[in-house]
């Protein structure tokens, strides 16, 4: 639809000052809709970095935080890809998170009766 | 709650007053977007389908509304003397020339920004609602009282803004507001459109800014000069069929009486027609 009055308006798709418009909106609109400026923002992807890096390592580079809308309703997506495991051999998922088990993170995980009942089955 | 909602079976408590009129505000965050504009347009456009309305200025201390309708040689009383005591509602609600069944209630000039509630509001507006099919509310700029005497006895709330990123900034504070008051949905008027600007993609486009906003348009006005020669005259542009800007807020009038009206063509370049002629002709 939205391709169709672009057609008919003879929209060009080069990049004028409206898209540049609608971008700078969007950043500030989303900013504004959870009374949260940029600087915050950045303090509060740090500290979530922070805390997942003390369980595993994280690949920082490509590390992809943002915040972004469905609707009227703000949301945020995080993309934080891990680094493999450094020492021990490459195996596979389940024995990952055995050398693991002393985490705080995984203990509450294990509290968990339902989780168990398949593998002991 | 909408048209209609407030007919009450002969029952218990009291009766409510039967809600005739649809209460619809006007209003947008930003000043100077075309809230006064929008107002007295729709205002006309609706009084000459027929339609009861009264319009009323609740811009207090800053009177527009009369002059935009070229009714300023006629103010007698003001809503602030309906609301305090001076003087029946009747008295203060002036006819306008060519259309009789259309009215406007003018703000006072030079008061206190609190002599009216928005619970003096809502009473106001119930005792109108018997006699009238549709009273607008033309809302001052800004969030602070006038705004909620404004949007207190809505049925239905338009936000108008200007495709700049400030004044969508500022509707979406609004959309906001209204969405914690239980307002919502309200619907948007995106005006001052320019169309070749649009097509450049030197403009926010009306699709770009409802998809923002994530609200439904009920209106997309062109910028036109006439906006301003009609306003100079006090003549409102919607009392003739001339004018795009003036079919534009016609268009608006009809919808919010349930018409489903497409939105007409920004660009009338020709050039424009050039298009449509070869999209047709592609099969398209
Ligand atoms: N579609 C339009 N094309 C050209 N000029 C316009 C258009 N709409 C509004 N204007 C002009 O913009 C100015 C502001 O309009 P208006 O007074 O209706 O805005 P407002 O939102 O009521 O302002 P305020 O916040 O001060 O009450 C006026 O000079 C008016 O003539
Ligand atoms: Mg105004």
């Amino acid at each position: 639809m939205a391709g169709f009055f672009d057609r008919l308006m003879g929209r060009s798709s080069a990049k004028g000052s409206g898209s540049k418009a609608r971008e700078r909106l969007q950043f500030i609109l989303v900013h504004d809709r959870i009374h949260l400026p940029p600087e915050r923002l950045e303090e509060m992807k740090r500290e979530i970095l922070a805390v997942i890096s003390k369980y595993v390592s994280v690949d920082e580079h490509n590390v992809d935080i943002a915040l972004q809308k469905r609707d009227r309703n703000p949301l945020l997506v995080a993309e934080i890809p891990f680094h493999k495991a450094a020492e021990g051999p490459d195996d596979d998922a389940d024995s990952f998170l055995s050398t693991e088990d002393d985490s705080p993170l995984l203990n509450e995980d294990g509290d968990e009766d339902e989780d168990d009942e398949e593998e002991e089955l | 709650m909408g048209v209609n909602a407030g007919v009450t079976t002969s029952g218990s408590r009291t009766p409510a007053p039967v809600k005739r009129a649809r209460v619809v505000t006007i209003t947008s965050g930003k000043g100077g977007v075309g809230k006064t504009t929008t107002t007295a347009n729709i205002g006309v456009a609706l009084a000459k389908l027929n339609q009861r309305v009264t319009l009323i200025d609740a811009d207090i201390g800053l009177r527009n509304l009369d002059i935009i309708m070229g009714l300023e040689n006629r103010i007698v009383y003001d809503l602030v003397d309906v609301v305090e005591g001076r003087c029946k509602l009747r008295q203060a609600m002036i006819k306008h020339k060519q259309l009789p069944e259309l009215y406007l209630i003018p703000s006072a000039q030079t008061r206190d920004k609190t002599a009216v509630s928005p619970a003096d509001m809502i009473q106001l507006t119930n005792q109108l609602r018997k006699e009238m099919d549709f009273i607008i509310i033309d809302c001052p700029a800004g969030i602070e009282r006038g705004f909620r005497n404004a949007i207190a006895p809505a049925d239905d709330v338009l936000i108008v803004t200007n495709p700049e990123v400030s004044a969508v900034r500022d509707a979406d504070r609004i959309i906001g507001l209204l969405e914690a008051e239980n307002k919502g949905p309200a619907k948007l008027i995106l005006n001052r459109v320019k169309g070749d600007m649009v097509r450049k993609g030197e403009m926010l486009s009306a699709e770009d800014v409802t998809d923002i906003l994530a609200i439904k348009i009920i209106g997309i006005v062109p910028e036109d000069d006439t906006v301003v020669s009609s306003s100079n005259a006090g003549t409102p542009l919607a009392l003739s069929e001339n004018s795009r800007a003036g079919v534009a807020f016609q268009n608006i009038a009809r919808r919010l009486m349930g018409e489903t009206v497409p939105f007409m063509p920004l660009d009338d370049s020709p050039n424009f027609f050039k298009r449509i002629a070869r999209l047709f002709a592609s099969g398209q």
